[in-house]
């Protein structure tokens, strides 16, 4: 193995110094910001062992298969399956599948209505091409503006196999790096399309006026991103998601203007409607409230589209915005909609740690730092409160660099979020205590400062380290940075078809709010092109193979499912209302966070996980019946809203536990302690695992169904990675 | 620290507000100044009090849904979003005032949070590239300039938070308005609808109940990611070539 091949990161040297990109020497806030370091080992498909991959441990599987940690806790249903993509070659199927999709005639297209929950980037693309197509189209989100849905937030960059570096590029090394990326849980059939329409995704965002970043002759630039060889990500700046959720939210105001799509501000979706009307139950539309009148209001449709984003604000502290919440994805579950993996969470090494109890969200900082910055906690815990800088070296524990001396701080983002907890749990952590320890590791540039001159490194991370200076008000040249993981991508979500139908019929879901695409990790850069391709691509032609069947039997407000599912909302909110208990909606969300974080996070085993479930439900017990929301519904009432979510994150809480707690195996982001190699490593168990978790709803007291869909690997050969 | 809080409250739209004076003790200068809100409305929700409404979202700077007036000035004494702004930035013993923005085109649904929606309808009116989904030709087809891109870059990275409207004397919106007609001006995109679209715009700010620009600068002084008043002489331009042609 080179030293390159061995570093992941050398790509990214490599290209430096960025010379010709717009923006990017004073600009390091984008170059990385989802280096996923060695996600994607630097291999082709055929040198696996080459590059830092395995062959598969064997693994004690009839021990396994006896043992299921999480019996007594769910129910098993019956296997489910895509129906929906076609057999034959993976990279025929997109086609086939367009082809096949009924077509609905222009005229008929006004006639049919749909309902569009979420204005990231995948909801707005949506209603935006469906509004084009000449559907009726409710945009609905909680937000004053389409405009801020959270997808504004990231920074790196969207991946599309364009080949434009001609450095090897193709759909199918996409579509393998993602498949491998997500550690082999993900289904082939969908990822190969996703990776099949990234190149238009670029198209469509230049036409729109996407300010890319450009070379000198006016071409586009592109950079290498997560430690993959090729240069396949386009970027703005660090501002990617901004740019290209703006380009959708002005096709989406072209709609508006054009009269085929209508849209409802500061309204959330509180309840989805479910109708039979005799051709078997249907998503017919959605109860929501007018967050500034209180007014519940039912809209009805022939189609629903659920665009509502991650559900990581279950661990209250997250990257997610503060309202980010899964309760339209919930209120789903709760009408029939699988919800699969809900365990899968990507955590983010390098966030700017909690400063204290009043710790709103977490900032994520470009992971590019760790191309350069050491990252040590001290090795004594007496020495945890000194100034680092009096620390002598041979007191610092480097300690990446000790247990993984070939990738050092370069380890995979799960690996370096791992360790760091550890070393705080051992009491090594540094910074302020927050609770009962200090939650916080160094990341040092005195090394890289000197070695590379502090212009240099300014030059480079000048903009990460105004950020970190800004909110932490330490000077990061003068004094090491504190780092700590956080939550930043939930790779779970509802389970869909290949035509992003849920198992409801009619309810169809994009972007973060399903699971299809990512397995159980996603790659840095795949998150927008995901959303894009879902919302502009992939969903306007599929839905029309649902549509070409309606308009659908009309039906009103009056209808029993639809008073019953008003009467449920307004139900909750009165009770809210009433409770007048003592304790504050924020407390609860902080202390299932809490819980979430220490037993439900980066590292998981069988008897903390079982101590979640319990505490979960303590504490769900307690908030309904001593909560404290004051005020009326008729007017804005954050505090209202805020319960809501708090209500249903404390039942999705518990579905992740039993979900980690069934998987008894290490894959993706995600460490079981009871599954790894003998050396400490996470070890992935396909014998018995290989397969999608698609939970449905067991009702108020029952056990969650577990719904098990087998995920084949036909193009693609399951392989263990190693980082030793 | 210890601080006395003024804040504008205000139960609804239509309703009379007042300013409301709350002293608040043990701030951590490390907090966010939302989050000193934070601290504050769980110590009112706590006493009985109904929490003070104001809108935030993402708290990293880029959303563009957070907004207050602080002493007076908007996003307060920093050049950040008021998300961003930390409370070392006070001292112990201040008073602060916290308003919402104040603009006929900004109506107050409560307390500091107010209605922008203005913004949106004047994005309708133009403030696009009309073209369908899989209409476009490959992304390489038209190279663009990289100094057009980067100008077209640094206008697009509007937030639209509205401290350009709060804090103009005339409640103008000239510099959200140029951004967007800089940022497409400035692409080849962009060209076809150039004219129609600074009109259009233009006439559904006016509309909206915004003021005119009378060159002051006090909406660059406050905007949180910097764009430059020069935007305000390529709309300027714009609309001059435009009422040209019409004629």
């Amino acid at each position: 193995m080179s030293p390159q091949e061995k570093d992941p990161m050398a790509t990214n040297e490599n290209e430096a110094p960025h010379g010709t990109a717009m923006g990017t020497s004073s600009d390091p806030v984008g170059q990385a910001e989802e280096l996923a370091p060695a996600e994607v080992a630097n291999e082709s498909p055929s040198q696996g062992a080459a590059a830092g991959v395995t062959a598969p441990v064997s693994t004690p599987a009839a021990d396994r298969a006896d043992h299921d940690d999480a019996a007594g806790y769910y129910t098993t249903g019956a296997p489910i399956a895509d129906t929906k993509a076609p057999a034959g070659p993976v990279e025929r199927r997109w086609t086939e599948r367009v082809f096949n999709a009924k077509l609905v005639n222009p005229a008929n297209r006004r006639r049919l209505s749909v309902i569009v929950v979420g204005t990231g980037l995948a909801g707005s693309s949506a209603a935006a091409t469906l509004g084009e197509a000449g559907y009726h189209v409710d945009a609905f989100f909680y937000q004053d503006s389409p405009r801020r849905a959270h997808s504004i937030a990231a920074q790196g960059g969207i991946n599309a196999a364009k080949n434009y570096k001609e450095d090897g590029d193709s759909i199918y090394r996409l579509f393998y790096d993602t498949v491998k990326g997500g550690d082999y849980r993900a289904r082939e059939s969908n990822v190969y399309r996703l990776a099949e329409v990234s190149a238009n995704i670029i198209d469509q965002c230049v036409a729109q006026g996407v300010p890319f970043a450009r070379e000198y002759g006016g071409l586009l630039d592109n950079r290498s991103f997560g430690g993959v060889q090729v240069s396949r990500t386009f970027y703005a700046r660090g501002q990617t998601g901004q740019q290209l959720l703006i380009g959708a939210y002005q096709a989406l105001e072209r709609q508006v203007a054009a009269g085929t799509v209508k849209t409802h501000a500061r309204h959330e979706m509180l309840e989805l409607v479910v109708v039979d009307d005799g051709s078997g139950p249907r998503a017919r539309g959605i109860v929501t409230r007018d967050m500034v009148t209180g007014e519940i209001e039912t809209h009805l449709a022939d189609a629903v589209v659920l665009a509502s984003g991650g559900y990581g604000n279950v661990f209250f502290l997250s990257t997610n915005a503060m309202g980010c919440n899964v309760t339209a994805a919930w209120r789903a579950h709760r009408k029939g909609a699988h919800f699969a993996n809900p365990c899968y969470t990507q955590i983010h090494p390098t966030c700017i740690p909690v400063s204290g109890e009043h710790q709103s969200k977490l900032t994520l900082m470009s992971e590019s730092l760790r191309n350069d910055g050491r990252i040590w906690v001290p090795k004594n815990a007496e020495d945890c409160d000194k100034d680092p800088r009096d620390i002598p070296e041979e007191d610092r524990d480097y300690y990446l660099e000790r247990i993984y001396p070939s990738f050092g701080n370069l380890v995979p983002r799960d690996i370096a979020s791992r360790q760091a907890k550890n070393m705080c749990d051992e009491g090594r952590g540094v910074g302020p205590m927050v609770g009962d320890q200090r939650r916080g590791v160094y990341l040092d540039f005195a090394e890289a400062i000197e070695r590379m001159g502090r212009s240099a490194v300014e030059a480079k991370y000048g903009n990460l380290f105004d950020m970190y200076a800004r909110i932490t008000g330490e000077d990061p040249y003068a004094t090491p940075m504190r780092i700590y993981p956080a939550v930043h991508y939930t790779m779970g979500g509802l389970w869909v078809d290949y035509d992003l139908q849920s198992s409801i019929p009619g309810l169809f879901v994009a972007g973060e709010a399903n699971f299809s695409d990512h397995g159980a990790n996603r790659l840095g850069a795949s998150a927008l092109m995901q959303g894009l391709a879902d919302g502009y691509f992939v969903l306007p032609n599929t839905i029309r193979d649902y549509l070409a069947d309606g308009p659908f039997p009309k039906i009103t407000d009056d209808d029993p499912e639809v008073r019953a599912a008003r009467a449920n909302v307004q139900e909750r909110i009165d009770h809210f209302l009433s409770v007048n208990g003592s304790r504050s909606v924020d407390s609860f969300h902080r202390e299932l966070g809490h819980i979430m974080w220490e037993y439900c996070g980066m590292e998981r085993s069988a008897e903390g996980l079982r101590t979640a479930i319990e505490k979960i439900r303590a504490l769900r017990e307690e908030f309904w019946r001593d909560v404290r929301v004051l005020g009326t519904n008729d007017s804005l009432n954050q505090a209202l809203e805020r319960a809501g979510r708090v209500a249903d994150f404390l039942e999705l809480g518990e579905l992740m536990c039993i979900d980690a707690l069934h998987r008894r195996e290490s894959c993706g982001g995600h460490f079981r302690a009871e599954s790894q190699t003998p050396d400490g490593e996470a070890l992935r168990d396909d014998e018995n695992f290989a397969y999608v978790a698609a939970w449905e709803w067991g009702g108020e007291t029952g056990e969650p169904i577990l719904h098990k869909e087998d995920l084949v690997y036909e193009s693609v050969e399951m392989k263990q990675r190693s980082y030793k | 620290m210890n601080l006395t809080l003024k804040i504008w409250r205000q139960p609804n739209g239509s309703a009379t507000g007042e300013m409301v004076t709350y002293p608040i003790t043990d701030v951590s200068e490390d907090m966010s100044f939302l989050e000193m809100l934070d601290v504050l409305n769980e110590r009112l929700t706590a006493e009985g009090e109904e929490p003070v409404a104001f809108d935030s979202d993402c708290r990293e700077g880029i959303c563009g849904m957070c907004g207050l007036m602080i002493n007076g000035v908007a996003h307060g004494p920093e050049v950040t979003t008021t998300c961003q702004l930390h409370m070392r930035s006070f001292s112990d013993g201040d008073v602060v005032t916290i308003e919402p923005w104040r603009a006929s085109g900004f109506p107050v649904l409560r307390d500091l949070a107010v209605d922008r929606s203005a913004f949106d309808r004047i994005i309708d009116a133009g403030g696009y590239v009309s073209v369908n989904t899989g209409a476009a030709p490959d992304a390489h087809a038209t190279p663009v300039p990289k100094e057009n891109a980067e100008r077209a870059f640094d206008a697009a990275t509007c937030i639209s938070c509205g401290a350009c409207v709060a804090a103009c004397p005339n409640g103008s919106a000239s510099l959200f308005l140029g951004a967007k007609i800089t940022h497409l001006a400035e692409l080849p995109q962009g060209q076809a609808e150039r004219h129609t679209r600074v009109l259009n715009m233009v006439h559904q700010h006016d509309l909206e109940g915004f003021g005119g620009c009378t060159n002051i600068g006090e909406c660059t002084a406050v905007c949180p990611k910097e764009i430059p008043q020069d935007v305000i002489a390529t709309l300027n331009k714009d609309m001059r070539h435009a009422l040209w042609n019409r004629v």
